[in-house]
């Protein structure tokens, strides 16, 4: 259930605007991959490439080549909506559908794929991925309540319970836990490091500690000056990337120097 | 509803916070002047709604009042009038009235939610624009206007169509013996829907815009395709919007006068043959047509079918606040 990405130089431009450039990066499966950097630096653009996410804003577009198991997510003849339930992705800030039960909130993407579940069925899907998201003795005994009833932590894990309730091969996390609290970022962090036996998992960070608590590597992003694009600048196993990097500038963000 | 929220605003005052004792002298009073002022003519503007209201209410009470009491030898005396009293003969009125705005609705919501939908998510930014400008100048067409258009015009279009809708469909008897010319309630119908179309369209396309973001990218992201993601995240988002802008147009519809007078062939029955003419009439044409002839207990009789048309309005608009409140949980507002 989980798949390596191969990015080769890949540039993505807003319309004219190139905001991130070259970046050849390998994504192994069943690791989590943190993707670090200033604000401003790409990482999030980039993060948004991987599911072809991207291009839903007016203009944006990618050139290079991005593989998942050797198969370019940017064919031709690829549907991004396909590569959307391959790879699925958690946002910033959490947004669980206002309008939906928590519980229709975990089928959401499910039921894209499958009209006709039985009653059954959609049960133990919504059990066992809220299970997966431990959110599942928290809710068990209000799964009819709107999801908007939650608590931030708790919203942000019903995303993560509706993300994966589709059995995607990528789990992509842009900034999970940057709206949450300590205690529900902690819960968030524990979980990802439970998720990533079964998924490949990219996320990008603004907190160091919590890429080198959670991530097997580490990417480090960079920008040379406002309106130039961002550029990887290295990667490497992310307990290298925190004691020895090869690059000053890693060094510099790492300890604090800038960012 | 306003009014018991905004004045509390001007309790504020700047005297408990520590401020530079000059400057603070120097801002308060023209601060608090202006707080008070505004707050004062917001409630005072508030006020005058419900004053409006009261005067409206009062004076179709007061000046309906003898119909309502007349004996049924004193009514029969007015020319027109049909029935033994005033409930009798404003029942098939009322009936049409709903009917000729129910068959506006049910023509004008989808289409309206649709043009909304393009607009919004679908159309090239230049042309949503225009057409959004398109739409606006529908609403600013008189209704006499749309009445002339619609006798003149429409009457000749629509009847081949009729015609073969009661050939093919007659044995349904609502499409039931057409006759032509086509002065029946379902050409109302027609017509009032082309006119409350601009205000559902512009209302609901305005509600479909504000859906968050967020919760697009959520749908877009779980791999929904757009008419997926519409029908998660835009349709639920802009439910509530959509049925209060139908409300809107249904408010327009049950009062609109002109171009119903001037294509309905009147009637007085509750009849659902809504091709044949004669059958149907709305109360507000009805006032129209009558008031200019009429003198005495028939002004009371017309005022006290206006009354009616005044409960029914408010009750759909309670009816409408109900339906959104209902799932104010589940409506993102929070």
């Amino acid at each position: 259930m989980s798949k390596r990405i191969d990015v080769s130089d890949l540039d993505v431009y807003y319309g004219d605007f190139l905001a991130v450039e070259g970046v050849t990066m390998a994504i192994e499966p069943r690791q989590a991959t943190a993707l670090i950097g200033p604000s401003g630096c790409g990482k999030s653009t980039f993060l948004r490439t991987l599911n072809r996410m991207h291009e839903v804003i007016p203009g944006a577009r990618v050139t290079g080549k991005a593989l998942m198991d050797g198969q370019d997510l940017y064919g031709s003849d690829v549907d991004p909506v396909s590569v959307r339930r391959q790879i699925g992705m958690v946002f910033q800030r959490p947004n669980p559908f206002p309008t939906m039960s928590i519980a229709d909130n975990v089928l959401a993407g499910a039921k894209l794929n499958n009209r006709r579940m039985s009653k059954g069925d959609a049960q133990d899907l919504v059990e066992q991925s809220l299970r997966g998201a431990n959110l599942w003795n928290e809710v068990k005994e209000r799964l009819e309540r709107p999801g908007s009833s939650l608590s931030g932590g708790q919203q942000q894990r019903l995303c993560i319970a509706r993300a994966i309730a589709v059995r995607p091969q990528v789990l992509l996390m842009d900034e999970p836990c940057s709206a949450l609290d300590p205690i529900s970022t902690l819960a968030i962090e524990d979980l990802i490091a439970e998720l990533k036996s079964d998924y490949t998992i990219v996320i990008v960070t603004h907190n160091m500690q919590q890429a080198a608590r959670v991530s097997d590597k580490t990417a480090f992003f960079n920008i040379a000056g406002t309106g130039k694009p961002g550029k990887l600048i290295e990667m490497d196993d992310t307990a290298t990337m925190f004691s020895s990097p090869r690059e000053q500038a890693t060094e510099d963000y790492i300890s604090g120097r800038f960012g | 509803m306003a009014l018991t929220t905004t004045p509390r605003r001007s309790g504020t005052s700047p005297d408990g916070e520590h401020v530079d004792a000059a400057a603070a002298v120097r801002t308060a009073p023209t601060g608090r002047l202006g707080s008070k002022v505004f707050a004062g003519f917001s409630t005072g503007a508030g006020i005058l709604i419900l004053v409006t209201l009261a005067a409206v209410a009062l004076f179709l009470v007061l000046r309906a009042w003898p119909a309502l009491t007349a004996s049924s030898e004193e009514l029969n005396g007015i020319s027109w009038f049909q029935g033994d009293s005033v409930a009798e003969y404003v029942g098939p009125l009322i009936f049409g009235t709903l009917l000729a705005a129910l068959l506006a609705l049910l023509m004008a919501v989808p289409v309206s939610v649709g043009i909304a939908l393009f607009i919004s998510h679908y159309a090239p930014r230049r042309l949503a624009q225009g057409l959004g400008y398109l739409i606006d100048l529908l609403a600013a067409i008189p209704s006499v206007v749309y009445g002339l258009w619609g006798a003149l015009w429409l009457l000749p279009v629509v009847s081949p169509f009729f015609q073969w809708l009661s050939g093919t469909l007659g044995f349904i008897p609502l499409f039931s013996d057409y006759q032509a010319p086509a002065r029946n309630i379902m050409s109302a119908g027609i017509v009032l829907a082309v006119m409350i179309l601009p205000i559902i369209t512009a209302v609901s396309r305005e509600v479909f815009l504000q859906t968050p973001r967020l919760h697009e990218e959520a749908s877009l992201a779980l791999g929904a395709t757009r008419w997926e993601m519409v029908r998660q995240a835009v349709l639920p988002f802009g439910r509530s919007g959509v049925i209060s802008a139908s409300m809107l147009g249904l408010g327009r519809a049950l009062g609109e006068t002109m171009a119903v007078l001037m294509i309905i062939s009147p009637g007085l029955l509750y009849s659902f043959h809504v091709l044949q003419p004669g059958q149907h009439q709305t109360i507000a044409a009805n006032i129209a047509a009558k008031f200019p002839e009429a003198s005495g207990l028939s002004v009371s009789a017309l005022i006290a079918t206006g009354l009616a048309l005044f409960v029914i309005t408010f009750a759909v608009n309670f009816a409408a606040r109900w339906v959104i409140a209902r799932r104010a949980e589940f409506s993102g507002a929070n």
